[in-house]
C-alpha cells in the first residue's frame, strides 16, 4: 500500500483547472457510478452491500458504519423518505467539508444521488452552515445547476424511472445543528434542539418521515467506492478503518492544511507532511479529531496511526480527522478554558447538566487563569464534567466533558501549578528559564 | 398597513424561492432563509417589525419566527454596525495568535468584542464558534467573506476598506 497516495476520493479533482466544474469532474471519472446505476446495472441492495463491504464509517465524528446506517432505512415501506447531508461543519479544528464544497461539489452531489437511490429517498437536502454563504454555497448551487442541466438529476432521470431532487439549505450559526436530530429540527425551521432517541431518524426523521443524515465526507466517498469497488476502498486503510480520510491539520505546524490520505497513516508521517512542528519546537500534545475528543500527549500520539482503532486504544478517538497540534509553549489551562467557553456558548440549553455544567466548567477555569483558583477546584472540575457526561440528550454534553477529563488526566500538574502560583502558567516559567 | 408591507419585493421573492424547496404545508422550513434575506437588506440586523413582517408573509405565528431569530448566532436582534466583523478565536486560531488579532482590532476601533463603532460602520461580533478555516488560522469573516492567515497589516487594510 502506498501510504502517500493523495486525493483518491473526495479531493480527486483537486489541483485541476476549475476543479469544481462538471467538465473537470467528468474527466476524473465523475458520474460514472451514477450513470451505471441509471443504466440499471446495480440494485439498491447491491449499492448498500458495496458500501458496507467498503468499511466506510461516518466521518462526522461518530464513526458509525455508513452502509449499516443505510440498511436501517425502511426502503420498501411506501411514502416519502429523505436523505440529508450534514455540511454544518463546525467541530473546532475541522475545515475539510468546506474544501469539498468549494473545490469538488460534484462528488458530493453524485454521492448523495447514489445514497438516496440506495435508500429509496427521492428528495435530499444539503444542510450547509450559514457562515459558508459567500463561497461554498454558491459553488455547490452552481454545481447543482450544472448537474440538472446535464440531465443527471430530476424526475425519471435519463428514462431510468429514478427520481431524485436535491436542494440546498442554509443554517444560521449553531454548532448544535451538527448533531443530526438538531439539524433536522433546524431544517424544519425550528431551534436546533436535539431530539430524544429512539426513535432514530431512519424511522422518524425530517417531518416525521424516514430520513438518513450523513456527513459531507462520508457521502463524498461513495462515488469512488462504487466506481472502484468496495475492496479497493477497504484495502486503502487498516482493518476496521477502510478508505481515505480528510485530515485538517491546524495549530503549531509549519504548513497547516487539508490532506486526503489513506486511513492508518502514522501520525509521524502526517506531521512530516505538514513540515513538522512550528519553528522546530518540540511537540507537546495533539487533539486528534476535533476539540470534542480527548487530548493525547506527544509521547502517545507519536506512536499512533491515524485510524479508529489506534486512536481509540490510545485513549482518544478519530473524530472528524481534525488534528490540532500544540507545541511546548502551549499553556494547557488556557487552551482548556477556550474549549470550555465554546461548549458553554453552544449548549442549546435543554438539558440541565449541560446548560449549567458547561458554565460551571468555564467559570472555574476562568477563575484559575485569573489567579483565583482554589485547591479543590480541580476535583470540582472533574466532578462537574463527570456529572455532565452521559446525562444529556445529545453528545454535546460528552464533548464538553471529555476535554476536561483528558486535560486533567495528562496535565494535572499544569493546573495545580497555576492555582498555586496565582494564575501564572507553567509555560511562562519555562520560557523565562530559557531566556 | 399590514405587517408584510415592511418587506421589500426582493425579500418576498427570496422567501418564495426558499418556500418552494419544501413540501406543501412545510413552509416553516423557509424561516431561516427568510430571516437571512430580511437581515441582509436591513444593514445586518433584524427588528421586531421585520420579524412580524416575515411571520405575516409566511402565515406563521410570530413566536415561531422570534424563537429562530434569537437562537442562531448569525441573526442580530439589536441594531449593530453595518459591517459584520467576526474574528475566530476558537482553539486552532487561538494557537496561531487570534488573541493578538482581537487585541489589535479592539485597540484600532476603540471598541470591545460585541460592540459597534459609534459611527455605525463596524460591528465586532463576539464569535464563539469555530468558522471552519482552521488551516488558515488566524482568520476572520467580514460580511460573510473569509480572510485567512491574518497579520495586523492585513487586518488594517481590510478594515480601512470598509465604507
Amino acid at each position: 500500500m502506498n501510504r502517500l497516495q493523495h486525493n483518491l476520493a473526495c479531493f480527486n479533482t483537486f489541483g485541476a483547472d476549475e476543479s469544481w466544474s462538471l467538465k473537470t469532474y467528468e474527466k476524473h471519472d465523475g458520474y460514472k457510478a451514477w450513470r451505471k446505476i441509471l443504466a440499471g446495472e446495480m440494485s439498491p441492495q447491491e449499492v448498500i452491500e458495496e458500501v458496507k463491504a467498503s468499511g466506510l464509517r461516518g466521518r462526522g465524528g461518530a464513526g458509525f458504519p455508513t452502509g449499516l446506517k443505510w440498511s436501517f432505512m425502511p426502503r420498501d415501506v411506501p411514502g416519502q423518505k429523505y436523505l440529508v447531508c450534514n455540511s454544518d461543519e463546525s467541530e473546532p479544528g475541522t475545515c475539510h467539508d468546506r474544501e469539498v464544497l468549494r473545490h469538488n461539489p460534484h462528488c458530493l452531489i453524485e454521492g448523495m444521488a447514489i445514497a438516496a437511490y440506495a435508500m429509496g429517498a427521492t428528495v435530499a437536502y444539503n444542510y450547509i452552515r450559514g457562515e459558508f454563504i459567500d463561497e461554498p454555497v454558491p459553488r455547490f448551487e452552481a454545481a447543482l445547476e450544472e448537474a440538472y442541466a446535464a440531465g443527471l438529476l430530476g424526475n425519471n432521470i435519463r428514462k431510468s424511472g429514478i427520481d431524485f431532487d436535491l436542494y440546498t439549505f442554509i443554517g444560521a450559526g449553531a454548532y448544535i445543528c451538527g448533531e443530526e436530530t438538531g439539524l433536522l429540527e433546524s431544517l424544519e425551521g425550528k431551534q436546533g434542539k436535539p431530539r430524544f432517541k429512539p426513535p432514530f431518524p431512519a424511522n422518524f426523521g425530517l417531518y416525521g418521515l424516514p430520513t438518513t443524515v450523513n456527513n459531507t465526507q462520508s457521502l463524498g466517498c461513495v462515488p469512488a467506492i462504487i466506481r472502484n469497488g468496495a475492496k479497493w476502498f477497504a484495502d486503502l486503510g487498516p482493518e476496521g478503518s477502510g478508505g481515505t480520510a480528510q485530515f485538517s491539520v491546524s495549530g503549531h505546524v509549519e504548513k497547516p492544511g487539508n490532506f486526503e490520505l489513506p486511513m492508518g497513516i502514522p501520525f509521524k508521517d502526517l506531521l512530516h507532511l505538514c513540515g513538522g512542528v512550528l519553528g522546530g519546537r518540540r511537540l507537546k500534545a495533539v487533539i486528534p479529531g476535533g476539540s470534542s475528543v480527548k487530548i493525547l500527549p506527544a509521547e502517545i500520539i507519536m506512536d499512533c496511526t491515524m485510524d479508529y482503532d489506534s486512536l481509540q486504544k490510545a485513549g482518544s478517538s478519530f473524530g472528524t480527522g481534525a488534528v490540532i497540534v500544540m507545541d511546548e509553549t502551549t499553556c494547557m489551562v488556557r487552551v482548556l478554558r477556550r474549549i470550555a467557553r465554546f461548549y458553554m456558548a453552544e449548549s442549546c440549553g435543554q438539558c440541565t447538566p449541560c446548560r449549567e455544567g458547561t458554565g460551571w466548567l468555564y467559570r472555574m477555569l476562568t477563575r484559575i487563569t485569573a489567579g483565583q483558583g482554589q485547591e479543590d477546584d480541580l476535583d470540582k472540575l472533574l466532578d462537574v464534567a463527570n456529572k455532565i457526561e452521559g446525562h444529556t440528550i445529545c453528545a454535546l454534553g460528552d464533548a464538553a466533558a471529555w476535554p476536561v477529563q483528558s486535560f486533567l488526566q495528562h496535565y494535572h500538574h499544569e493546573f495545580a501549578y497555576m492555582i498555586r502560583n496565582h494564575g501564572r502558567s507553567i509555560v511562562d516559567e519555562s520560557a523565562e528559564a530559557a531566556a | 398597513m399590514s405587517d408584510t408591507a415592511v418587506l421589500s419585493d426582493h425579500v418576498r421573492g427570496e422567501i418564495d424561492r426558499w418556500t418552494v424547496r419544501f413540501p406543501e404545508g412545510r413552509h416553516r422550513s423557509a424561516v431561516i432563509g427568510a430571516l437571512h434575506a430580511a437581515q441582509h437588506e436591513n444593514d445586518g440586523y433584524l427588528t421586531v417589525e421585520l420579524l412580524n413582517g416575515v411571520a405575516d408573509y409566511m402565515d406563521l405565528p410570530t413566536i415561531q419566527v422570534y424563537e429562530v431569530a434569537t437562537f442562531y448566532s448569525m441573526f442580530q436582534t439589536q441594531p449593530v454596525g453595518r459591517h459584520n466583523v467576526a474574528i475566530c478565536t476558537n482553539v486552532s486560531c487561538m494557537l496561531r495568535g487570534a488573541d493578538d488579532i482581537v487585541e489589535h482590532i479592539e485597540k484600532k476601533l476603540g471598541i470591545k468584542l460585541g460592540a459597534s463603532t459609534e459611527d455605525g460602520r463596524i460591528f465586532l461580533k463576539k464569535e464563539e464558534e469555530c468558522l471552519a478555516a482552521c488551516c488558515g488560522a488566524p482568520m476572520m469573516m467580514v460580511d460573510h467573506k473569509y480572510h485567512e492567515n491574518l497579520t495586523p497589516a492585513m487586518v488594517d487594510e481590510i478594515l480601512d476598506g470598509l465604507e
